[in-house]
This record gives structure tokens, C-alpha cells and sequence, in this order.
């Protein structure tokens, strides 16, 4: 499809421009609903932990006066708020500095996106290298809040700052060890393969296998995020907000995003490592049912209701536990999780030579090409 | 074994689900937000909100200038002057309460002995500046018609406990 529309803008414009052109086409398609899903993200958040406070929510305001959808205008509410807002910079802080830390810690959250595969074709660049891709952006977005805390030049931001390095690293590492567990059992770096290779139905995904490296690529991407109850960098009760403590109108927008940005990433990637994408839990059978066959087939639909369930989870987590204690995070990190996955490897490693089925049975796209 | 049992604890997550399935069962709990212009909470007859000086049945105001409520008020929010009236009795000229002042302790109320100054039920009110909040003697008395058939309501209600 792209394809023909490359022909036919290329009538009217240089070879160069149509394909910048179509480049710059399919960013806009991935990132506007990305950005609506962020502002309405919040609402859900707003929504669920109130629900399961026994409150109601945001439900005031409509959503172009239609009566049931009370509630739906909130977000664009909040939005138009912010944009109005004066951005005031504090005195003693570095200038330069202060207005690039929001644009550094929004950038990368967009970027991953880049190699994120949407269904079998549908990605945008389809790189063999996207999981090591991936772990570079997801790591760059730490200096966002690093170098906010310091130009900020308050102590308040500069603790926050320096508490979400400290974990942020910390956290990166059990990280990436449960993802070389993933990358020893699909044999490839490439995000498509690494969903290929989960082929089948719900029980062939490479949570069952990889389970122990789930839930900890899952809970350090809890903690990377910086999201309750990892959210000492923000600890609203101890050190105001933490890094964005001095921003104000936009540049804090730009923050909510980041982090709202960053949520979607990583359940969107946890689903594409351990929960087979856009694959379908249903066995291939089902593809024959009619009227809703290809409902229940492979596609978007089913990633992207994926990601929603991790979403969820994120926000249930929030409206369940307290905020950790700065000690107990850097133990979770390094005397749990660290011996956790490195024996993890090693069992992976094993079921895969041992070529254990049904997951590791078929040889994978690696092993196929090697 | 007790070792065990915790490690075995710990790493099943049993206890983290233990509580995410209490958050989980509360997302479905019916709520209890009271949406509040729509919907309001029950008052009490004894509810203290904004003040109001009341008549006898004649039209006659109440209050006879003995400034008791000027003496008791402990954030000296009233203020009264008084001038003998031409039929001789003795009335206020000036009876101000300043609500930004007020701290609606309801002791004037009490002090009152012709149960002239009263606290409405009335809260939902505000003013734009300062003098909004000034209630003035007419004020007053204004409240007083409005909300008369309320406060002598209540009065007759609360009347075994006064």
C-alpha cells in the first residue's frame, strides 16, 4: 500500500521528497492515536483508582455536551489548561538546560516506537537489531529527569533526580537480563521475529516458559517508568514531585506525557516479548468461525487490547501499594531480581537446547538460517 | 521451615496479590460519591450556616439591642450600636456580622435571649468582595424573611432539648 502511494506521490514531487514524505505519513499514523491514548490514559488512571476507592472520577466534564460521556472532555481540559499556563523558569536555573530536559525525556518514549511491530508487516522500520534499539531509548529516557532535577537547581528536584538515576540503573540491568532470556529463547533481536517465534495459541507465548522473566521485565518496567510503588523520584509526600517540582504549564505537560508515553511503551513491549504481540490466544481454528473469524484471528486488535491489560495493571498497582522505601528498591533490584534472572537464563538456555515442546520444539528463525 | 514458608511467600508474590484482589474487588463496589449540586448530604436541624435576624409574627424585630452576642462572640465578628427607638423601646441602629470573620461557633445563637440572631441552614453562598461579606442589618433581617418558615421549623423540632 505504501508502496502505490510512493508511485503516486512521486508524480507530483522529487523520488527524495515522496519518500520523506510517506515517512513522515506513518510517524503521524502511529503517533496521533499514541497521543490520544496518553491524554485519555489519564483519565482511566483518574477513573480506575478512583473506582477502586469507592469513588466516582473525574464525570463533570462532557464531551461536546453529550450527556453519558461526562468525564470525556477531561483530558482535552487538562491539555488547554496547561498549554494556557505561563512557563516560568526559576532563577537560578540553567535555561538551556531547564527547556531541554522535558523535550530529552519525551523523545525517546516516541522514538522506541520506531521498531515496534504492529501486526506481521505493520512496522516501521523493521530492524534486526530493534531489541538492543529498544534498550538504548528506553535507557536515554533517564536524562530527561537527570538533567530537569539539575537545571532546576532546587534541592527538592535535584533528590528526585538523583533517586531516579540511582534506580533507573539499578533497574536497567535486571532489564536486560530477563530480555537476553528472551532473546535466547526466539534466537533473534528482531521484535517481529521475537513474535514469530511465538506462533501458535495462548500456551506457545513465552510467558510460560519465561515466566519468572516476565514478571520481572514487567516490574522493572514498572520501576523504569517510575510509576507508584517505584515512584520515590516523584514521592509527592516527601519531596513535593521530585525532579518536575519546578515546571510549570508545558514543560510539565511534556513530563506527563513522557511518563504516560513510557507505560504504553512497556506494556506494548512486554506484550510483544512475552505475550506474542499481535498474535491471537485463540488456536488457528478459530480463524474459520464465521461473521467474527477474523476477529479472532491475528491482528492489531489483539495487541493493542494487550497493551491495555498491562495498562490496567499499572494502575492497579498504583491504587494498591504504598511507595517503597528507597533501600528496599535498591535490594529488590540487585539481591532479587539480578539472581533471579541470571539462574533463569541458564534454565532457558537448557530447555531450548534440549529443544523442549511445544515452545522451543520447531527450531527457531535463528537456528533456521544458521 | 518458618524461613521457607516467607521465602516461598515472597517469591509466589502472595501476599502483593492478596491485596491487588481487595483493590480489584473494591473497582467493583457500588460508590459512594455523593455528586454534590445534584445530590446533597442529610442536614441537621441544629446545621450552622449563615446567620439571619428574625421577626415576631407582628413584623416587630427581635433583637433589643442587649449585646450579648457582641460580648460572647469570640472572633469578634459583630458589631452593634444601639439608640432608644421614638416609642422608647431600645433597638440597634447597627448590627453588623462580618463573615470573614465568622467562625459559625453558633454562641451567639445561644446567647440570644429572644432568639433573634439565628444560624440558617443556608451555606451556599459567597461574595465577590469584602463588603458582600459584611452582613449588614438589613442583610439580616432580609435572611430572616426568607428562611423564616425553616428556622421556626427547626426551633419547634429541636424545642425538647433547647
Amino acid at each position: 500500500m505504501t508502496e502505490l502511494l510512493h508511485q503516486q506521490l512521486a508524480l507530483y514531487m522529487p523520488e527524495m521528497a515522496a519518500t520523506i514524505a510517506i515517512m513522515l505519513l506513518k510517524i503521524v499514523v502511529i503517533l496521533l492515536p499514541l497521543m490520544g491514548c496518553v491524554a485519555y490514559l489519564t483519565l482511566l488512571e483518574r477513573k480506575v483508582i478512583g473506582y477502586m476507592q469507592v469513588r466516582l472520577g473525574p464525570n463533570r466534564v462532557t464531551f461536546f455536551g453529550i450527556p453519558f460521556l461526562g468525564g470525556f472532555g477531561q483530558p482535552i481540559a487538562d491539555a488547554f489548561k496547561l498549554l494556557m499556563k505561563e512557563i516560568i523558569i526559576p532563577d537560578g536555573a540553567n535555561k538551556f538546560l531547564f527547556l531541554l530536559a522535558p523535550i530529552v525525556a519525551l523523545a525517546p518514549a516516541l522514538a522506541a516506537w520506531a521498531v515496534v511491530p504492529f501486526g506481521s508487516e505493520m512496522v516501521l522500520t523493521n530492524i534486526n537489531a530493534g531489541l538492543l534499539y529498544i534498550l538504548a531509548l528506553t535507557s536515554l529516557g533517564v536524562y530527561g529527569i537527570i538533567i530537569a532535577g539539575w537545571a532546576s537547581n532546587s534541592k527538592y528536584a535535584f533528590l528526585g533526580a538523583m533517586r531516579s538515576a540511582a534506580q533507573i540503573v539499578s533497574y536497567e540491568i535486571a532489564m536486560g537480563f530477563a530480555l537476553v532470556g528472551v532473546l535466547v529463547a526466539a534466537g533473534s533481536l528482531n521484535l517481529g521475529d521475537i513474535v514469530q517465534a511465538q506462533r501458535g495459541n495462548l500456551l506457545t507465548w513465552f510467558w510460560i516458559p519465561l515466566f519468572p522473566l516476565f514478571l520481572i521485565y514487567f516490574i522493572s518496567g514498572v520501576a523504569e517508568t517510575n510509576r507508584a510503588p517505584f515512584d520515590v523520584s516523584e514521592g509527592e509526600s516527601e519531596i513535593v514531585a521530585g525532579f518536575h517540582v519546578e515546571y510549570a504549564g508545558m514543560g510539565f505537560a511534556l513530563f506527563f506525557l513522557a511518563e504516560y508515553a513510557n507505560m504504553i511503551l512497556i506494556s506494548g513491549l512486554t506484550s510483544v516479548m512475552f505475550f506474542g504481540g499481535w498474535m491471537s490466544p485463540l488456536p488457528e481454528s478459530m480463524t474459520h468461525v464465521p461473521v467474527i473469524g477474523t476477529l479472532l484471528g491475528d491482528g492489531i486488535h489483539w495487541f493493542v487490547f494487550k497493551i491495555f491489560l498491562f495498562l490496567f495493571l499499572f494502575l492497579w498497582f498504583r491504587a494498591t501499594f504504598p511507595r517503597y522505601r528507597y533501600d528496599q528498591i535498591m535490594r529488590l533490584g540487585w539481591k532479587v531480581f539480578l539472581p533471579i534472572t541470571i539462574v533463569w537464563i541458564v534454565v532457558v538456555a537448557t530447555l531450548v537446547v534440549l529443544k523442549v515442546p511445544p515452545w522451543f520444539a520447531t527450531p527457531t528463525l535463528a537456528g533456521a538460517g544458521a | 521451615m518458618n524461613a521457607v514458608v516467607s521465602y516461598l511467600k515472597s517469591l509466589t508474590l502472595f501476599e502483593l496479590v492478596k491485596g491487588m484482589s481487595l483493590t480489584g474487588r473494591y473497582l467493583f463496589e457500588r460508590k459512594i460519591t455523593v455528586q454534590y449540586p445534584e445530590e446533597k448530604t442529610p442536614q441537621s436541624a441544629r446545621f450552622r450556616g449563615l446567620h439571619a435576624l428574625r421577626r415576631y409574627a407582628n413584623g416587630e424585630e427581635r433583637c433589643i439591642a442587649c449585646k450579648l452576642c457582641e460580648a460572647v462572640c469570640p472572633a469578634l465578628a459583630i458589631t452593634i450600636e444601639s439608640e432608644p427607638r421614638d416609642d422608647g423601646t431600645r433597638r440597634t441602629t447597627r448590627y453588623d456580622i462580618d463573615l470573614s470573620k465568622c467562625i459559625f461557633c453558633g454562641f451567639c445563637e445561644e446567647s440570644c435571649p429572644v432568639d433573634s440572631i439565628v444560624e440558617t441552614r443556608h451555606f451556599e453562598y459567597h461574595g465577590e468582595t469584602r463588603s458582600d461579606l459584611l452582613m449588614t442589618k438589613q442583610k439580616l433581617l432580609a435572611n430572616g424573611d426568607r428562611f423564616e418558615a425553616q428556622i421556626a421549623a427547626d426551633r419547634a423540632a429541636e424545642a425538647a432539648y433547647r
